[in-house]
């Protein structure tokens, strides 16, 4: 294999990786039973911890129900986020300034808060001005806290998804006679929602991600803090966090595979312009996405901290 | 108007957002290390190093960083005893395992920033420098890495930025930064819109010139293909 660090091996370089595998891996494997001999020490691997996850309770009355909520907090989120960043979005893109500037701000200013304090405030908001019940409050906070901050992040993705369209389509749409308005809704916002699917699918692993900051702060019903009424419940912390933590790292694995088989067709599809916006746009603006809690917080830089570099139509 | 400020000293406002900006950096500088070393075994021609690299960051980036600063607390330090040297100096011993959370989830951010820092290099560039008759470590040396640096700052600029905005999740563990304090003051005061814009302005303060600088530094630097 060659690469732009190194040329493909000769007989020489050749040994020297196979020594290097050798003792990267003996230096693995001594960490990994390190590992094991200290878990076994403090008897975190006592069958008795970790047979409850073969039981049905512990999955129908804690982990499944933390997973629903994780999911319904972050569903709602991506439901309000997304129409909300499409008009700010196009808001940035307009052609009078004061609706850019304030757009601009808008989208700025949410960016570069942290979603727990938004979450924080959103709280303490409705605990003073509203009569949501204490049991849906939790819920209200986090969705709250995870639309701002989600819409001014998607507000960046439409713009740059809408910028990645060929500039033909808009000639063209202004040539049949399309005014401003009929040339955004029925020509480039289309187009552009197709390109940019890719980039929201990876986005909800940051929202996924940052619901588990809701468990934590707000006392919200997720997985990690079902997690803890479990592990209060069979005294097994450590098992509990791994078991919680692998069905993290499914459930975004398989949003993000989704993503990258969606980009991939999106990519061959014929019909469309060839612009799309992927994961690793995403990750320029805000590298959290695909990673996520950056979670608590992607991106938040100025406007001249964000590049796109739009795609050359093929 | 402001007045309530002065009811807290223990952290005051200051030295909660100081705490913040402590975290940013020991964390900051921790996971430029770690990172580092992940990119370069991503990069590396030995395949199990890719694959360490790889695993790493993919399980990483795909758990919540509030997990993983929970669980270096409750599992770490409780059960498997880390006290990271402060056995006694609870909020010390919170402070550095929140770091420790901080650098491992960071870390894999930062490899992948630096890892396509180094993929915008053409082939090309190796290629002619070894066709001048450069030697690897001068083919690495002058053309390659200098390239890949400056291409890097654009999203270590957006990785840092992140950093400082997580290091509020810091407060799951009950460190005294900022996220804490604000906790603290909205659910006592009465001045609720007040306090939160005072923290949100501190966080806009701390990231716009982060951004701005970096971003005007990467746009500076940038090699013009």
């Amino acid at each position: 294999m060659s690469s732009v660090l190194y040329d493909t091996p000769g007989p020489r370089a050749k040994r020297r990786n196979v020594l290097l595998s050798v003792v990267f891996f003996v230096l693995l494997a001594l960490f990994l039973w390190w590992i094991w001999r200290t878990m076994d020490d403090k008897g975190q691997l006592k069958w008795a911890l970790w047979e409850p996850f073969t039981t049905e309770q512990a999955w129908t009355t804690y982990l499944l129900p933390g997973l629903g909520d994780t999911l319904k907090a972050a569903a709602i989120a991506m439901v309000i986020a997304l129409p909300l960043g499409a008009v700010f979005g196009i808001a940035r893109l307009s052609d009078h300034r004061w609706v850019r500037g304030v757009a601009g701000t808008v989208v700025e200013f949410f960016r570069s808060i942290p979603v727990l304090l938004l979450m924080l405030f959103a709280n303490e908001f409705y605990v003073r001005s509203s009569d949501i019940s204490s049991e849906q409050r939790p819920l209200y906070a986090v969705v709250t806290g995870l639309v701002l901050y989600n819409a001014s992040v998607l507000a960046e993705v439409v713009k740059a998804g809408i910028l990645a369209l060929p500039r033909g389509q808009t000639e063209a749409a202004y040539a049949v006679g399309l005014r401003k308005g009929q040339t955004m809704s029925s020509i480039l916002l289309p187009q552009a929602v197709t390109a940019m699917l890719p980039a929201i699918v990876s986005q909800l692993v940051v929202i996924v991600k940052d619901t588990a900051l809701g468990g934590v702060m707000l006392n919200f019903t997720e997985l990690l803090n079902s997690r803890s009424t479990l592990a209060a419940n069979y005294a097994n912390v450590i098992p509990s966090f791994i078991v919680v933590a692998i069905i993290y790292i499914v459930l975004n694995f398989i949003l993000t595979s989704f993503a990258s088989w969606l980009e991939g067709r999106l990519r061959r599809s014929k019909k469309s312009t060839g612009a799309v916006l992927s994961a690793e746009d995403m990750e320029e603006l805000n590298p959290a996405a695909v990673g996520g809690t950056f979670g608590t917080g992607g991106e938040g830089g100025g406007p001249s901290g964000f590049t796109f570099t739009d795609k050359p139509p093929r | 108007m402001f007045d309530f400020l002065s009811d807290y000293d223990d952290p005051s406002l200051l030295g909660a957002f100081w705490m913040t900006v402590k975290l940013t950096v020991f964390s900051g500088v921790g996971s430029l290390v770690w990172g580092t070393l992940l990119a370069a075994m991503r990069v590396s021609p030995v395949p199990l190093m890719r694959g360490f690299g790889a695993a790493y960051v993919n399980i990483v980036r795909n758990i919540p960083l509030t997990v993983i600063i929970v669980f270096s607390s409750l599992g770490l330090a409780d059960i498997f005893g880390m006290t990271m040297g402060a056995p006694d100096d609870f909020d010390l011993q919170g402070f550095r395992l929140a770091i420790l959370g901080l650098v491992g989830y960071t870390a894999a951010f930062v490899c992948e920033a630096i890892r396509s820092g180094i993929n915008t290099v053409p082939l090309g560039q190796a290629e002619a420098a070894r066709a001048i008759g450069l030697n690897f470590s001068q083919t690495l040396r002058l053309i390659v890495l200098p390239q890949a640096f400056r291409s890097v700052i654009g999203p270590l600029a957006n990785v840092l930025i992140a950093l400082t905005k997580n290091t509020t999740v810091a407060a799951a563990i009950g460190v005294a930064e900022a996220a804490t304090l604000m906790k603290t003051m909205i659910e006592n005061e009465a001045q609720t819109l007040l306090i939160g814009a005072v923290f949100a302005f501190g966080f806009v303060v701390l990231t716009l010139p982060t951004g701005l600088i970096l971003g005007w530094l990467s746009k500076r630097l940038a090699v013009k293909r």
